[in-house]
């Protein structure tokens, strides 16, 4: 079925969408007649009413949001996390041009692996003439310490991404290929996702390829080279990488424990990893982090984000990576200049699918040619990794060099250092505007993993779409968009999940790295913590509120201890309490794989909140009100965590946190509170930021004494606030702990909590004297050094 | 002429460092200019992780790890070595051919490629370019510009063993016009690698006393650091020390060679630990020739 724009009676929103002349367009070929591929997505598109439509897209922007998806700006200020800027329409291929893409980049694939067996074995291209020696031993990703290592999968590329476009005349060209540490497979499954739910109809989703299978290879692919008995983990840069939240994601899809740098040593040549319960032998790692950055002993020496010793475990044959490092090296732009001519000396054969012409300013002859034609050239590093239209980049005419120097001078200076490449004119696609449709340039962006038995392509998933209508700013930091590619099947496809539906099988327990256990651990400690902040800073303003005079000496002794606290009252939400939650938030964001997107959402909630009512409160009743609103927001972290959460290892240490951080500050309290000095009214205070006076009216017959206060904020063991039920907790929590004392004796951990547990329950409140509250507080304290030395190193 | 090179470096840490891992760069290697007749590194506390190996660049390697946390670490090395006498001849190309003879060189370990570009601890600055440039007679050779320049240098800078630390920056140093052998030899790298000459950066170690009659040299107190610059197919690769002006001739021992100060670190490491740390070095260069 061919529908011609003439022919066709186009529905409203395809109103005045006219390609540019002389590009190609996705939508409509250059005759004008509508590629066919899209005919029955269209119709099905304009027989939505506006509203349906526009409801449809809230649904997928809801998702996005709900799934908590976002990507990092740099803008030289604070980082930001922004939403994921969705495209709603897709991007239709048909499966023939869809084949003719994936057998280029099959070829390409291949051929990318043969040049880098060779620049990191015996350098035969150099030697012989067909690359130039300097852009191999100038390029900073050309890792010498590597030269020689043989990887011990076989392969130096298992996962690659390439980013194509389409040139006027309808075909594809490669853009650039990325095989460093490609980014974005998550984030196509996120794309894909969101669009789904936005065209959520049988037809046509029903003949879209699924993208669930190649993920599945790829796992599979994975336990094959990782080996028996070792773990297979994704190694991240941080919480600080724009594709952090990709990283958190792929790790929940796939069932990866998500490492960083200092979660691993090398011992003996062999990769470990830090955990609760010991080292665990380590053998593969999906590498997301740059290859430099790997190792601050052999390679950047700056880096604070590797693992001292990984080039060693790498020479010793005793890890995997995806991709091997020094990948990196092929993804400068002056190898596009030269692979075309090293297909041809590999393979005996010219590429299949041609790159961006490229030019390198290092030869007279090419040099001149990049002058002559500077008007149609991007002049960019040689060395540059970056993609083609990155904002602010790729200046065409070579025009705007920072050094005031003509581009004669610039390439006679520095042209060894230099490439031309051709400004391409990219296809549009359709993307939706203010009610209709108008044409925008895209690159699309093919992943491919190494099978035993050749190349996997992930279909569709991933465009770049530009914001404008010439192709300079296709990059999301400058305002581009993304959107799902769907390939399109003739016949309906069967859907595919990454779950199995063999019989029922328990996966292997998961492991717990200590600097998670650590940062769980201090995420319960420091959520606690504001909660006990905003706690007594409710109990300020109430009193403020109830007597209306800021001199009242009571008012004045929980003003002094809040100021001890950093917590002064004289604004009524000081700065440490949004400095707590942002430490809550800190720790969180560095376990974000762990908990669900739901308590993230809550602590950003809480974070907003605060930051918000800070602006606009005052003191007294407003200020007790707003602390009541606070209270509620981190109860329903509080609330997720403790009763949602599965409760692993991590939980434990999570509540480990929250124990030891509530038996701290009910120490502390009472300590300043249940002095024998302090002025009358405090004994209520006490109990009231204890959260214990309904219970104390309860429990005992007469009003608040020292003893009473000890009796049922210390002692109490059925009390959810006292020491003594957190220091049994603790016990319990700690018991179940792996290697938490050697079988049927107690650790040191154990022995000091029944200590202290025992200590409490044997003494008398009248016992519990100053000295002794201090004495309990740095035992407590030296609890957490055990904790530590047994846990998080 | 033969040596007798005894070496120690002693590490403290303010606190306990675990999982300690070093990279020593510490034993000299047999050279086109030197042989080694033995050699031994001994550490202690004793490793639980030691590897001997050889870099890219040809440098003998030990990688060592420690699996409990320590507090202090000491490094010894002995060594016999002995150092040809070496011809002072000029066989360079003039510096404005050396390009063209740079065509026809590979990506081996001793290839001049790696030294032409700048290198993570010296990029190109303009000043020393500037400076390296005005150093130059007319119409050089290539060995010609390297003893120019590093004469140049040792008169425009002083020594100064308080100015700068190991993490000072060539341009820093440059513009003090002060610090110790490894600032004059990287201010140097950056000056002819800016002119078309590739350079590398030496680490090794210098007679303790001058020969009878002849001035104590600076840098003898430590492990010493100068110049390797390649003069073309012919001449190769020549050493100079810019910090005591004069070609590394007899009295010195080469530990290891490499873009700069990062590729021959003598002790590159990484440790876990909350304080800082103490060093301290000793070093004694003794020649044995006939007499005892």
């Amino acid at each position: 079925m061919t529908l011609s724009v003439a022919a066709l009676d186009l529905p409203g929103i395809l109103a005045g969408y006219t390609p540019l002349p002389g590009v190609a367009d996705e939508l409509f070929q250059s005759n004008g007649q509508m590629r066919p591929v899209w005919a029955s997505f269209i119709q099905a598109l304009a027989a939505l009413p506006p509203e349906d439509l526009a409801a449809r897209f809230a649904r997928g922007e809801q998702y996005l949001r709900d799934a908590g998806v976002y990507f990092r700006l740099y803008s030289g200020g604070p980082v930001q996390d922004r939403e994921w800027p969705l495209s709603h329409v897709p991007v239709l291929m048909s499966e023939t041009d869809w084949a003719t893409i994936c057998d280029g980049l099959t070829q390409r694939a291949d051929l990318l692996e043969q040049v880098m067996a060779d620049l990191y074995g015996p350098a035969t291209l150099v030697r012989d003439g067909h690359l130039p020696a300097e852009l191999v031993a100038q390029n900073p990703q050309w890792l010498r310490p590597m030269v020689g290592v043989k990887p011990r999968s076989g392969h130096y590329l298992h996962h690659l991404a390439f980013e194509i476009g389409r040139s006027p005349d309808g075909s594809f060209l490669v853009l650039a290929d990325r095989t460093q540490a490609p980014s974005g497979s998550g984030f196509a499954l996120e794309n894909r996702m969101a669009t789904s739910r936005i065209f959520s109809d049988p037809f046509p989703r029903s003949h879209v390829r699924r993208l669930a299978g190649f993920f599945r290879t790829f796992r599979d692919t994975m336990e094959g080279l990782s080996g028996e008995g070792r773990r297979m983990a994704i190694l991240t840069p941080g919480p600080n990488n724009d594709a952090y939240y990709e990283h958190t994601y792929i790790a929940r899809y796939l069932g990866l424990t998500l490492l960083e740098g200092e979660d691993l040593i090398v011992e003996n040549g062999q990769t470990m990893v830090r955990t609760v319960q010991g080292l665990e032998p380590v053998g593969l790692l999906w590498r997301r982090i740059d290859s430099d950055f790997a190792d601050p002993l052999e390679l950047n020496e700056v880096s604070q984000i590797g693992t001292p010793g990984l080039m060693g475990a790498l020479r010793d044959g005793n890890l995997s990576l995806i991709n091997a490092l020094g990948a990196g090296v092929l993804e400068a732009r002056a190898f596009m200049a030269f692979l075309p001519r090293l297909c041809r000396v590999l393979t005996g054969g010219p590429v299949k699918l041609p790159n961006i012409a490229t030019w390198w300013c290092g030869q007279p002859a090419e040099r001149a040619h990049v002058q002559q034609n500077a008007a149609r050239m991007m002049i960019a590093g040689a060395m540059d990794t970056t993609l083609p239209f990155a904002a602010g980049s790729d200046p065409v005419g070579g025009a705007q060099n920072d050094l005031g120097l003509t581009l004669a001078d610039w390439l006679a200076r520095d042209g060894a250092m230099l490439v031309g490449q051709e400004a391409v004119t990219l296809s549009t696609t359709p993307v939706f505007s203010e009610g209709r449709m108008v044409p925008r340039p895209m690159t699309i962006r093919v992943f491919a993993t190494r099978t035993e038995t050749g190349w996997a392509f992930m279909p569709g998933g991933y465009a770049r779409i530009g914001k404008a209508e010439a192709a300079t700013a296709l990059a999301m930091q400058a305002g581009g968009s993304v959107a799902d590619v769907w390939v399109m099947a003739d016949r309906p496809v069967p859907p595919e999940t990454l779950v199995s539906r063999a019989a029922f099988e328990r996966s292997p327990p998961g492991i717990l790295p200590s600097r998670a256990a650590d940062n769980l651990y201090w995420l319960g400690r420091y959520v606690e913590r504001t909660e006990g902040a905003i706690r007594l800073l409710r109990a300020y303003h109430l009193r403020l509120a109830e007597t209306g005079d800021p001199s009242d000496s009571l008012l004045q002794e929980l003003a002094l201890f809040l100021k001890k606290l950093g917590l002064g009252p004289d604004v009524p939400i000081p700065d440490t309490l949004n400095d707590l939650v942002s430490a809550a938030r800190n720790a969180a964001a560095k376990v974000r794989d762990r908990f669900s997107p739901d308590g993230w959402h809550a602590l950003n909630d809480l974070a907003k909140t605060a930051r918000m009512l800070a602006e606009k409160v005052t003191a007294g009743d407003d200020a007790a009100m707003a602390m009541s609103v606070l209270l509620r927001k981190i109860s329903a972290f509080s609330g997720l965590v403790h009763e949602n959460m599965y409760h692993f290892a991590g939980w434990r240490f999570l509540s480990l946190g929250r124990a030891q951080e509530r038996a701290d500050g009910m120490l502390t309290m009472v300590q300043a509170f249940a002095d024998p000095e302090a002025s009358a009214g405090a004994y209520e205070i006490a109990i009231e930021v204890g959260d214990s006076v309904m219970t104390h009216q309860r429990r005992y017959r007469f009003g608040p004494s020292r003893e009473t206060v000890m009796d049922l904020l210390v002692q109490d063991a059925q009390n959810p606030r006292s020491v003594l039920y957190q220091i049994s907790q603790m016990r319990d929590l700690v018991a179940a702990l792996p290697r938490s004392g050697p079988s049927g004796q107690l650790g040191a951990l154990e022995r000091a909590l029944l200590t202290l547990d025992t200590d409490l329950r044997v003494a008398e409140a009248a016992d519990l004297t100053a000295p002794r509250v201090t004495d309990l507080r740095n035992r407590l304290a030296q609890v957490f050094d055990l904790l530590s030395r047994q846990y998080f190193r | 002429m033969r040596y007798d090179i005894r070496l120690t470096i002693d590490y403290d840490y303010a606190a306990p460092s675990d999982h300690a891992r070093n990279i020593l760069r510490l034993l000299p290697s047999d050279g086109p200019r030197q042989r080694v007749v033995s050699r031994m590194l001994t550490i202690s506390p004793l490793p639980d992780d030691r590897r001997d190996g050889v870099d890219f660049f040809g440098n003998a390697t030990s990688s060592v790890g420690w699996h409990q946390p320590i507090k202090r670490a000491r490094f010894q090395v002995q060594a016999r070595a002995e150092r040809l006498a070496e011809a002072e001849l000029d066989l360079s190309p003039p510096l404005a051919d050396l390009g063209a003879a740079l065509a026809a060189t590979g990506l081996g370990p001793t290839s001049p490629q790696h030294f032409r570009a700048p290198s993570p601890r010296i990029p190109g600055i303009e000043a020393i370019t500037a400076f390296a440039r005005a150093a130059l007679p007319p119409a050089p050779t290539a060995r010609q510009a390297v003893q120019a320049v590093g004469q140049a240098l040792h008169g425009a800078m002083t020594f100064d063993a308080t100015a700068t630390d190991v993490a000072t920056p060539p341009d820093q140093a440059f513009a003090a016009r002060r610090g110790v052998c490894q600032d004059f030899a990287q201010i140097m790298i950056a000056g002819l690698r800016a002119i078309g000459l590739p350079a590398g950066y030496v680490s090794g170690f210098l007679r303790t006393n001058p020969p009878p009659g002849q001035p104590r040299l600076e840098g003898v107190d430590a492990m010493h650091a100068w110049v390797s610059a390649w003069c073309g197919p012919d001449q190769g690769w020549v050493e100079y020390d810019p910090t005591n002006a004069q070609w590394a001739g007899q009295d010195y021992i080469t530990v290891a060679m490499g873009r700069d100060y990062g590729d021959v670190a003598p002790v590159r490491g990484a440790i876990r630990t909350a304080g800082g740390h103490d060093s301290r070095h000793s070093v004694d260069v003794l020649p044995i020739g006939d007499a005892p």
